[in-house]
């Protein structure tokens, strides 16, 4: 033990004099680690504003079988009958915790520029529950949206990923002018990429009666199952109940799947040149050793130490390449915020998140290629015939 | 030339270095083929649609279904060929997301007629007008989910339910239809259902066109016709935005985000450490044969011939990685393509790509070789000779 | 009868860091046409730079150096290179062949800086490699060979251009007894039936005898011309 201990550490000490070649594996799995990172924590990042969106204990209510609340559509009729369904909560004045909400397609632009693109943005109209429901969305700047006015809050996301949203601005759409007369925070969640006003306002504005979908307060977390039963009893509704959270995490398929397999692809490709690249530079390391090694190896030493010490160079080489490329994703990417389609086909903002697990995942990744570029090389080393390399001096 | 051999059998001076270092480039250049790949596909060059049509949507969303009321006025829009209109059917296939398709509720007489580079066989366009639930189907989805003249498909809308509000349609294949010309028609993945079977089962939404497709007389004209268009539908209740297919299609991308910087930045990266790679192994590789270039001034070659053979040396290296990863990226791309199973547009590797990647390989061969072919040209042969 | 090669006043001296350190002194020597010289001395006497000065590999201090009427020292390193590639042939004591070219291959370097067609080429390496007896190995590595026969690629690879100087720096030095009496034999067919003037640094009196001159360095300065 102690043999190997001293022969990797005299390694260690003579990696001065392969410097450059030591720098090409740091370097180079830095490049691989950051970019894995980076990528990853894109999906991280749309994965938790999506999932940090809605609670447990508030319940979603659809149309049966639809994707998403663009889709969904709750007609007049229906709405009073499912505000008095089993399971929801009532307030101290004993109306039901529920909220009828109503999603409407607006266009804003994206990006400055003589081009800047068209997106669609979501305007929700939400009836008072909804905003009591919410503990989470705290306005920030100006006011609520009054009743019977054109008028709506902005979500801070929304302020900063599309063009004209601010305090009294006016946004045009659908032809009919709107007010921005508030922004609202709503802990980084999807719905700060959105934008507010009352539910009755946007019908009249819009032609549109009912609701696109619900939102119910539950009176605890077993009350879903009670609502389920209720809804599925009824024949009159064809509705899917959902906890809020359940469905918005659902809305990150798409995305992290597409992201999922580009970020596989580039994994791969680029962790088998790594290793390729680790390889060449530790057989490079191994050669400039060669008369060093055979030396010891005449000497007495056996394979073991010669193995651990060219291993041991190889894993740490690449652990601080890899720490190199983790940091500097950290410092280059995370918090970067974009935003992107998100299933309702409106802009969901997020920002890239890189995570300690994605950390670690990166340094694992460094290990493991520091392990193969190193091992092949160094068994090498230590079977190579003793007289031959000593006769190359 | 005859210093081609000397240059060939340099490089292979150390087997195991030179296929590392191959396989590397290799690596780098195929990914660089790939992310050239998805780049183009997402900044809209791929998209094969020519000119003559233009797509007339609800101003605010295409997700807004126009009326059909407004197809007669389209058509007299002076320069209109003629006009189809197309709604989205949002079908899942089998329950699966991963077998996802376009499915497109449209007029069959209206479809044909817009789209003559899509050719069907009269007797199976007959089959389509006549039955209820015929739909047609591309060549590609054919293939992919195997399917023939007469199955039938089961398709879960998940936008549209049917009155008793059950969303499981069920349709007929009555026809395949083909390109008129190689390639010519671009929606060979797509599936094409009956409008008025569609329209008249749906629980609501009747009457809805979708969206409107012009096909122009004069491609020069699209911008002209296109504000025509609009115009007429300026401050009424069905304000139209009508632009290109192109553009259509363009512009659903460019929501999906700055996805050019960020595969530009993974590129980046790639490249930097292919460099740094590359640049040790030649270093490495003209180290150790100080001795051999040595031996090649003593016998009459000059500093330059030198110089020449190791840059040389490295540009060959990186021409032959950048090659091979470059074909193994196209290779990739078409296998993707046909492979059954997964709906992947065919990517053609257009001449910019092929530029570009050539580019690349000159300037890696200039950025590696430059130093070592310097310490080449250097070298003193008396130094090196007596191993100093 | 004017001497082939001619040093007048020759000095060497390296700079090594701050330091200078003089190896010839204003040496002076002549070497006629068709000679075979053996240089000796002991090792740190200079015979090795001699031997480059006269091949035109380095430049002296001072003094001048004159190959077949043409002064070397005065020429610039492009034009000595060239001068190299049609006056002059090495052979090393370590053969110096590259490893991953075949005999006939390492032969033909030299003639790929001439003008010579490809046909030419050929003609004129497989006449060396005759003259050196190894026309049977000619597609071989130097890995291949034993000791002898590389060094005999070498010679051929000396030869090949025609030059008009040999110059050998220990061409014995890594062979055993009777493969380096072989390679010695070879010279001494070289410079007695083809008329090649040989220069050859050696340690070793043996070899040294089958010159037809022998001269002794000792710390930069000739000690003593013998005729063998």
């Amino acid at each position: 033990m102690q043999t190997i201990l001293a022969i990797t550490l005299m390694n260690f000490r003579s990696i001065g004099n392969r410097i450059g070649t030591s720098m090409v594996i740091v370097v180079g799995i830095a490049c691989v680690v950051g970019v894995l990172i980076g990528m990853l924590s894109m999906s991280k990042g749309f994965e938790k504003t999506l999932k940090g969106t809605g609670t447990d204990d508030r319940a979603l209510l659809l149309s049966a079988g639809v994707l998403s609340e663009l889709s969904s559509g709750i007609g007049p009729d229906t709405l009073p009958l499912v505000r008095s369904l089993p399971g929801i909560k009532r307030d101290a004045a004993g109306q039901p915790l529920a909220s009828g909400e109503i999603m409407v397609i607006t266009e804003l632009k994206k990006g400055a520029g003589p081009r800047p693109a068209s997106v669609n943005v979501a305007l929700r109209g939400v009836e008072p529950a909804g905003l009591a429901m919410r503990p989470e969305v705290k306005l920030v700047e100006g006011r609520l949206f009054q009743s019977g006015l054109n008028e709506l809050i902005a979500g801070r996301q929304a302020t900063q990923q599309f063009e004209g949203v601010a305090v009294g601005n006016q946004l045009h759409f659908r032809g009919s002018t709107w007010t921005v007369v508030g922004i609202f925070d709503s802990a980084g969640d999807a719905h700060e990429s959105e934008l507010w006003t009352d539910a009755n306002t946007a019908r009249n504005a819009f032609g549109r009666t009912g609701a696109s979908s619900m939102l119910v307060q539950l009176e605890s977390a077993a009350s879903l199952q009670t609502l389920k039963d209720a809804v599925t009893a009824d024949p009159r509704f064809r509705l899917d109940v959902t906890t809020e959270r359940a469905y918005f995490t659902s809305q990150t398929q798409n995305f992290t799947r597409q992201i999922g397999i580009l970020t596989t692809v580039v994994a791969v490709l680029m962790a088998f040149g790594a290793v390729f690249g680790a390889l060449n530079t530790m057989y490079s390391a191994v050669a400039t050793r060669r008369v060093e090694i055979a030396t010891l190896r005449a000497i007495g030493f056996g394979g073991l130490p010669v193995v651990v010490s060219v291993l041991a160079e190889a894993v740490v080489l690449a652990v601080a390449g890899g720490a190199l490329g983790a940091a500097a994703s950290y410092l280059l990417v995370n918090g970067m915020t974009v935003s992107t389609l998100g299933q309702n086909f409106t802009q969901v903002a997020f920002s890239f998140a890189v995570t300690p697990d994605l950390l670690v995942r990166g340094m694992t990744w460094s290990v493991a290629i520091g392990f193969i570029g190193g091992l092949f090389p160094a068994v090498r080393a230590a079977r190579l015939p003793i007289v031959e390399a000593l006769r190359a001096a | 030339m005859k210093f081609f051999g000397l240059v060939w059998a340099m490089l292979w001076r150390s087997r195991a270095r030179t296929w590392l270092t191959l396989a590397s480039l290799v690596t780098a250049f195929l990914l660089l083929g790939l992310i050239q790949a998805a780049n183009s596909l997402f900044s809209g060059e791929q998209i094969n649609l020519s000119a003559p049509i233009l797509i007339t949507q609800a101003r605010v969303s295409f997700t807004s279904p126009l009326p059909m009321r407004l197809l007669p006025q389209v058509e007299a829009v002076p320069g209109v060929a003629s006009v189809s209109h197309s709604q989205f059917f949002g079908g899942i296939y089998q329950d699966d997301p991963r077998n996802f398709f376009p499915q497109f509720a449209v007029n069959p007489e209206r479809w044909v007629r817009t789209f003559p580079e899509c050719v069907l066989p009269p007797d199976q366009e007959q089959a389509w007008r006549t039955t209820r639930t015929g739909a047609i189907i591309g060549p590609q989805l054919a293939q992919r989910f195997g399917w023939k003249v007469g199955d039938k498909v089961p398709l879960k809308s998940q936008i549209w339910p049917l009155k008793d509000g059950s969303r499981a349609w069920t349709f007929d294949i009555v026809g395949i239809f083909g390109s008129k010309v190689a390639d010519s028609c671009a929606r060979v993945g797509n599936m094409y259902l009956n409008y008025a079977y569609f329209d008249e089962a749906r629980q609501f939404g009747n009457g809805g066109a979708g969206i409107i497709v012009v096909r122009i007389a004069n491609p020069d004209d699209a911008e002209a016709v296109g504000r025509t268009i609009d115009a007429m539908f300026e401050n009424s209740a069905d304000e139209t935005k009508t632009q290109t297919e192109k553009d259509f299609s363009l512009n659903f991308v460019r929501q999906l985000g700055n996805l050019k910087l960020i595969l530009y930045s993974i590129l980046g990266a790639v490249f930097f450490a292919i460099l740094m790679l590359t640049g040790n192994t030649m270093l490495q590789a003209v180290q150790d044969r100080i001795p051999e270039l040595a031996v090649l001034k003593t016998i009459g070659f000059t500093d330059a011939h030198v110089l020449g053979l190791v840059l040389s040396e490295a540009l060959f290296l990186c021409v032959l990685g950048g090659l091979t990863g470059m074909l193994l990226s196209v290779a990739t791309m078409s296998a993707l393509a046909n492979a059954p199973g997964i709906a992947f547009p065919p990517i053609n590797a257009n001449l910019q790509v092929w530029l570009f990647a050539l580019g690349a390989m000159l300037l890696l061969s200039l950025a590696v070789g430059v130093w070592p072919a310097l310490r080449a040209w250097r070298l003193s042969i008396v130094d090196a000779l007596a191993g100093r | 009868m004017t001497a082939l090669v001619s040093l007048k006043g020759v000095s060497k001296t390296y700079t090594r860091g701050k330091q200078a350190v003089p190896v010839l002194e204003k040496l002076d020597l002549d070497i006629a046409k068709g000679d075979f010289l053996a240089l000796m001395g002991p090792s740190g006497s200079g015979k090795t730079t001699l031997l480059n000065l006269i091949g035109g590999l380095d430049r002296p201090t001072a003094g001048s150096v004159t190959v077949d009427n043409a002064r070397i020292d005065q020429m610039s390193g492009g034009q000595l290179a060239q001068w190299r590639s049609r006056h002059v042939g090495f052979v090393f004591q370590f053969y110096n062949l590259l490893p991953v070219l075949t005999a006939e291959k390492n032969v033909e370097l030299p003639l790929l800086l001439t003008s010579l067609n490809k046909a030419q080429r050929q003609k004129h390496v497989e006449t060396a490699l005759e003259i050196v007896g190894l026309r049977d190995r000619a597609k071989h590595k130097p890995s291949e060979l034993s000791g002898g026969q590389a060094q005999r690629v070498a010679i051929a690879r000396a030869l090949v251009a025609d030059p008009t100087l040999l110059v050998c720096d220990e061409p014995t030095g890594d062979l055993d007894r009777k493969t380096a009496d072989e390679i010695l034999n070879l010279l001494q067919v070289l410079n007695k039936q083809h008329g090649k003037t040989i220069i050859m640094v050696t340690h070793d009196q043996k070899a040294a005898d089958f010159a037809t001159h022998e001269l002794h360095l000792d710390k930069g300065v000739l000690v003593e011309q013998s005729a063998a």
